[in-house]
């Protein structure tokens, strides 16, 4: 049933484009992919192994501008004095790079961090967030720092020599965005169910049992990182080449909250839950932008965000989970109750 | 050496606040074991309280300090009465989470409230500097210096001399025992959020007119905060004394003779060596508060 729902909800994803005329309102759904790729990469760390990253954004970060970097060319003094220079480099190769950069950044902060726990390791991938933003935004040879890199080159395919395309266009970059989606999708589903997501969620609930029980923690949750910086990075890349600009803005904490918000909401720790909660918040500034200016916006989700740590601490879709479960069974056992009383008074009429 | 002497006076100027902030949340750490994501939020309170008693109202400076120290204390015994006492015993990541939502709410409140133009408070100190030989300080800066050092040593006593002290310490030392000791572990737990809140309302206060008054100010300064925390170790108060003087060094050098650019990275970068190297702190982890 499950499987059903899930194939069914792809199909109308894929069929957006054909009746959405609207421009605008697709590219607010491109968006809102792009959150829902980075939440899906953080949900792997803050739901299946149960540590909070305040830092997810770098990853994102790096993906973005070493993507638009290598596709841009670039040239650099380096440390040592020599010059090194990089032609622009084919999109698909540098989103590539951008990708397995953002996970090698992730193994590195993954060695450093998960030495350490609780608000130790929340501080620290913190300061790697804040430290990467900085040297955004005053490494000026490479990345022209607030200035911003500019006109990078969309997504293409080609044959050499033969036909090219370049998509410039709302629907191609859909199409994009859903394809990665789903890749992301796949794979973080084929992690958790296998050996290895459950040796996460065996340390995430007791990591004392888990390592006594010879799962080698630290192992497990840099591999971890590794695969959620890596889907990070190419939400980043995805970002980069579809709004084809990239400053150190895309740094902002803020983007870290609005990841761990979305997970939180739709529920840590399922697989459908970051996509819930990605729509539900990639969807609902646009609608709210009508009634209030982007502060009172915030002010909302700040609140919204205490309501369900407060009330729905597992968030919208284990809640709707359980509902749906308990009707069955309240349903089922009624049924039973009915046919069951029915049986006892056919019983009980002779013997009157 | 000029340069450097002047470096120096600088850093122990800056190290001052920074120790303040520091000292608030290590607090709010040892006793409630919340990481407090509001407290830049407070500091940035304090500067708007500042600011609206000062520049709106047209109060003399130094009772609006006052008051805006007393309205940080009471918007943290709010903040611990209504979002914190419910999830009381949640572990720390939902505490954590309440936090951030609780900052959220309040930097986009000020920023609603105040809009995002920079604001500027002035001060009955002369705006010529103090000079001796090749150094110089502005006067309002020595008095900033000497308000935080008396906060430090008050909060230091506080702790130490009062009776309300001696339950916060026996709280962090073992809350269940000092419950059965007929402590009331809510009122400390209140108190603790309060004084800290006060204190980081106290730093926003005395740096406002230093800089400008914006509502993003809390960030940077949080995040400053809390690699203060951590180079003192977690609910360490001395530690968090010498760390805020630490990362102004650090920082002030930093700045001097690296890159100014790269000024907030030091504190990060710190951080990040401290927890690799040593990721108890620099200090003994405390036993006790003090």
């Amino acid at each position: 049933m499950n499987r059903a729902l899930g194939l069914g909800f792809l199909a109308f994803l894929v069929s957006i484009p054909f009746w959405i005329g609207d421009q605008y309102l697709l590219h607010i759904l491109i968006n809102a992919g792009i959150f829902v790729i980075g939440a899906m990469s953080l949900n792997l760390l803050l739901g299946y192994t149960g540590q909070l990253s305040l830092g997810h954004v770098a990853f994102f970060g790096i993906g973005a501008y070493t993507s638009a970097l290598l596709s841009l060319g670039f040239d650099v003094t380096t440390f040592w004095g020599g010059e090194l220079v990089v032609g622009p480099q084919p999109v698909w190769l540098s989103f590539l790079a951008g990708i397995v950069l953002a996970g090698l950044a992730g193994w590195f902060i993954g060695r450093i961090s998960f030495k350490v726990r609780g608000a130790y390791f929340v501080i620290i991938t913190i300061s790697f967030a804040e430290v990467t933003k900085l040297v955004a935004l005053n490494w000026v040879d490479l990345t022209e720092g607030p200035m911003a890199l500019i006109s990078i080159p969309p997504f293409s395919v080609s044959i050499p020599g033969i036909w090219e395309a370049t998509f410039y266009g709302k629907t191609p970059n859909y199409y994009i965005m859903l394809a990665i989606g789903v890749v992301s999708y796949i794979v973080i589903k084929r992690l958790v169910n296998s050996r290895l997501g459950r040796a996460m969620v065996a340390l995430r609930e007791n990591e004392p049992l888990a390592m006594s029980v010879g799962i080698d923690v630290t192992r497990y949750l840099v591999l971890a990182a590794v695969v959620s910086a890596a889907i990070a990075g190419a939400a980043g890349g995805l970002y980069t080449h579809y709004v084809r600009i990239v400053d150190p803005d895309v740094f902002l904490f803020i983007y870290t909250v609005t990841m761990v918000i979305m997970v939180i909401t739709g529920g840590k720790g399922t697989l459908a839950g970051p996509i819930v909660g990605g729509i539900i918040f990639g969807v609902l500034p646009e609608i709210l932008r009508e009634f209030m200016g982007p502060e009172a916006q915030w002010v909302t989700y700040g609140a919204v965000m205490i309501a369900i740590v407060m009330f729905l601490p597992e968030g919208i879709v284990p809640a709707l989970t359980r509902f749906w479960e308990r009707r069955k069974e309240s349903r089922d056992a009624s049924d039973r109750m009915i046919t069951g009383r029915a049986a006892s008074s056919a019983t009980e009429t002779p013997s009157e | 050496m000029d340069q450097l002497l002047q470096h120096l006076i600088n850093a122990l100027i800056l190290g001052g606040t920074y120790a303040l902030l520091g000292i608030g949340l290590t607090m709010i750490f040892g006793i409630m074991n919340v990481v407090n994501f509001t407290h830049g939020e407070l500091y940035t309170f304090g500067a708007y309280m500042l600011f609206f008693v000062v520049m709106v109202l047209g109060l003399n400076f130094f009772v609006s300090l006052a008051v805006a120290v007393v309205l940080g204390i009471i918007l943290g015994a709010a903040i611990e009465f209504t979002l914190l006492r419910p999830i009381r015993g949640a572990n720390i990541d939902t505490t954590m989470l309440v936090m951030i939502g609780a900052w959220i709410v309040m930097q986009n409140s000020e920023q609603w409230i105040w809009s995002g133009i920079a604001k500027s408070v002035s001060t009955p100190f002369p705006s010529d500097p103090l000079v001796f030989g090749p150094i110089s300080v502005s006067y309002y800066r020595v008095f900033v210096f000497a308000a935080a050092i008396l906060l430090i040593v008050g909060a230091h006593m506080l702790i130490h001399r009062t009776k309300l002290g001696k339950a916060m310490r026996a709280t962090f030392q073992d809350s269940d025992t000092a419950a059965l000791m007929g402590i009331n572990i809510n009122r400390i737990y209140t108190a603790t959020f309060a004084l800290g809140s006060g204190l980081a309302a106290a730093a926003g206060a005395l740096l406002a007119p230093v800089f400008v008054v914006t509502p993003t100010m809390g960030n940077i300064a949080a995040l400053k905060a809390f690699a203060i925390v951590i180079l003192g170790g977690l609910g360490n108060f001395k530690g968090a004394t010498i760390g805020g003087f630490i990362l102004a060094l650090v920082e002030e050098f930093g700045a001097g003779y690296i890159s100014s650019g790269y000024r907030d990275a030091m504190g990060f970068l710190l951080i990040i060596a401290v927890l690799l190297f040593r990721p108890t702190g620099l200090f003994k982890q405390a036993e006790r508060i003090g």
